[in-house]
């Protein structure tokens, strides 16, 4: 068992922080539902236990990428929900000065080196990371999350075989949800598992993980970061788990079926977890206060949120170029 | 000292790796083979395979490492081997490094400079005599460099090595064993500034990289006509120096733009209308463009009708004096 793993408080803190993601996934959806959101968003619902349990093994010197379907690993990093909101609502205090939207949230200051909405981009990216880690012997490690649909590009290949060529800090955190926007995944490739089937190509050490339990992702990546810090490079884990919405906000995700669905839902990451509490012994109505405190947070957040600052028009020339602005070319 | 741009660009990468140590520099046989143009020669004997190395053929994965690379401070100059082989790392070069400063409100800033030998001349076939760089200047947040001769090919790629935003640093491979007179190091004017190469009062001709001697032969050439052309060489396309360009054309009233990429939809196009924008009063013909067909890259034994020559810069400037 790794470090604060296995008390009964760390996990309620854990579900703490699947609560919150969850609170402002559902909210999220919400907003777009009303028309108070403009673009799209991919919500991580269903998903927490991967960024939650991951999140948790890592430290201040590690680095995490992130997809389109980024709110989960960016409120696990901590930053501040606000701010995530803000940026959902295209406001100048939002996490990227509203520039990056639901796709893109970045929080330098929480080691969270940007969402890639091009599939597999990060991977490479992720990379670089790592070897300068490597290089300057921070003991760092670059995480890349990425779906079950990215491991059919070209870019996650190159990744994996650089990663385990240079031997980087590296642990790569397939989020296998079944399916590439509407596409079963088991229809695009031709073996059981994408990621995990994929790593003996590359001589990399991989392993499958529940990724609905966050007990389970946490003891891996905790594993795969130990690897990744003692200098015995990268890893490679495939998370199962299973989105609650569709791909995005308009995608009712009418081509799952049924079945499908109700045995996912029933392994949600939140009952796993509070099934789990349940058995150490807490009692329900101190999980029920969780929900409420977690929910109140989010709400506040949101209500801040509203209240930011919309950009300017100078906002979209300002910060293209470091070094004079890009007003000229226009 | 008769200094070659291979030699140049040699000298800058040494002189950069030296001065700063977060330079480091890698691509495909770029360190036990020093580059297949050898322009990294030498570096990872001197400065380890920590700072000039191998890496596997995977462009993309190239470029994003050197994203990587760059957000923890490190200045990584990597090395597409020919121009064609850019393309695979486009969607990092456009996706990602030209846009994560803009994304990331300025707290991610990325001084990578991407080296692209490029443009043709040399018989080398599609895919090896590319002239990309409009894909580049359509993308904001890329600086684009594009230096013509030795002299610049040093001083220019330090100045990209500092540089807090990403270059683009284009090398035209057929000049690599060009010769210029001078001593290492030198300085020359910063990236974004044009220069006039060589002043004149008949017409100016726009130009950069490899058709910067292309337009000083057909200048020299011109004055058997009694024509006295003034070249101006933008070396920086992104900023693109357009007051000097303009200045220019005002005195002599007539532009033509020389490039060896195709004319349409070339950069050209974007000098010649700035051109029209702003000087529109002084011109005494429109503005010309002289650059390749807007076909694939022909066979080697086609190149020399392909690629604008003496000739065909002459030929255009006699079209506008007839205008
Ligand atoms: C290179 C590229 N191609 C296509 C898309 C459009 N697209 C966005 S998400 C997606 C599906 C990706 O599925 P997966 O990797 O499983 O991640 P998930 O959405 O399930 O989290 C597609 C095809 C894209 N963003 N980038
Ligand atoms: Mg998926």
């Amino acid at each position: 068992m790794t470090a604060g793993n296995g008390t009964v408080q760390w996990l309620h803190d854990r579900y703490a922080d699947m609560r919150r993601i969850r609170r402002f996934e559902d909210i999220t959806y919400t907003l777009f539902r009303r028309g108070t959101l403009d673009g799209t968003a991919h919500m991580a619902a269903g998903q927490e236990a991967v960024a939650v349990g991951a999140r948790a093994a890592l430290g201040a010197d590690d680095y995490v990428f992130s997809t389109y379907r980024c709110h989960h690993h960016v409120i696990a990093a901590g930053a501040p929900m606000d701010r995530c909101f803000a940026e959902l609502l295209q406001r100048r205090t939002g996490l990227c000065g509203g520039k990056g939207g639901s796709m893109h949230l970045t929080s330098v200051e929480h080691g969270v080196m940007g969402s890639y909405a091009i599939v597999g981009s990060q991977l490479p990216i992720a990379c670089g990371a790592a070897w300068s880690a490597h290089i300057r012997g921070t003991g760092g490690v670059a995480v890349a999350f990425f779906g079950d649909g990215a491991t059919n590009i070209g870019a996650f290949h190159e990744a994996l075989n650089l990663a385990a060529v240079w031997r980087l800090p590296a642990v790569f955190v397939c989020e296998n949800n079944l399916y590439a926007e509407f596409t079963a995944i088991a229809t695009s490739i031709n073996v059981e598992h994408p990621a995990y089937d994929r790593a003996p190509a590359y001589g990399m050490p991989a392993a499958i993980v529940d990724g609905n339990d966050v007990e389970a992702v946490h003891e891996a990546v905790a594993t795969a970061v130990g690897r990744a810090r003692d200098g015995d490079g990268p890893t490679l884990l495939e998370a199962k788990t299973y989105r609650r919405y569709g791909h995005s906000r308009i995608d009712p995700a009418d081509y799952r079926p049924d079945e499908e669905e109700e045995t996912w839902f029933a392994r949600d990451p939140l009952t796993v977890t509070r099934r789990r509490l349940d058995e150490l012994g807490v009692e329900a109505s101190r999980v029920d206060e969780t929900d409420e405190r977690v929910g109140r947070e989010v709400d506040e957040a949101l209500e801040t949120a509203m209240q930011a600052p919309e950009p300017e028009v100078g906002d979209a020339f300002a910060d293209v170029y470091a070094e004079g602005g890009a007003g000229w070319r226009s | 000292m008769a200094v070659t741009m291979a030699q140049a660009l040699n000298t800058a990468l040494h002189d950069a790796m030296e001065a700063d140590d977060r330079v480091v520099v890698y691509g495909e046989d770029v360190g036990m083979l020093g580059g297949v143009f050898r322009i990294t020669d030498k570096l990872q004997e001197r400065f380890g395979a920590t700072r000039c190395f191998d890496t596997p053929l995977a462009e993309s994965g190239i470029v994003g490492t050197a994203i990587g690379m760059a957000m923890y401070g490190y200045r990584p100059v990597v090395e597409m081997q020919f121009d064609g082989f850019t393309y695979p790392a486009f969607e990092q070069i456009t996706s990602h490094l030209a846009k994560m400063r803009n994304r990331s409100r300025g707290t991610v800033t990325l001084p990578v400079v991407v080296r692209i030998p490029c443009g043709g001349g040399i018989g080398a076939v599609e895919h090896h005599s590319e002239s990309p760089e409009s894909y580049f200047t359509s993308t904001a947040g890329l600086r684009i460099v594009a230096p013509g001769v030795p002299g610049d090919a040093y001083a220019l790629l330090r100045r990209a090595i500092e540089s807090a935003d990403p270059v683009v640093f284009l090398e035209p491979k057929r000049r690599y064993w060009a010769k210029e007179d001078l001593d290492l190091p030198i300085e020359t004017a910063p990236i974004g500034r044009a220069l006039v190469r060589r002043p004149g009062r008949t017409a100016t001709l726009v130009t950069y990289g490899s058709m910067v001697r292309t337009c000083l032969e057909a200048a020299e050439a011109a004055q058997q006509e009694g024509w006295d052309l003034e070249v101006v060489d933008l070396r920086t396309l992104v900023p693109l120096d357009t007051d000097t360009v303009v200045d220019s054309v005002a005195r002599t009233g007539r532009a033509l733009v020389v490039h060896e990429a195709q004319v349409f939809a070339g950069f050209g196009a974007e000098v010649a209308a700035r051109v029209g924008e702003r000087a529109f009063y002084h011109l005494e013909a429109p503005v010309l463009r002289v650059g390749a067909y807007d076909i694939p890259y022909p066979p080697a034994k086609l190149e020399h009708y392909h690629l604008p020559d003496v000739d065909r810069v002459l030929d255009a400037v006699e079209q506008s004096l007839e205008y």
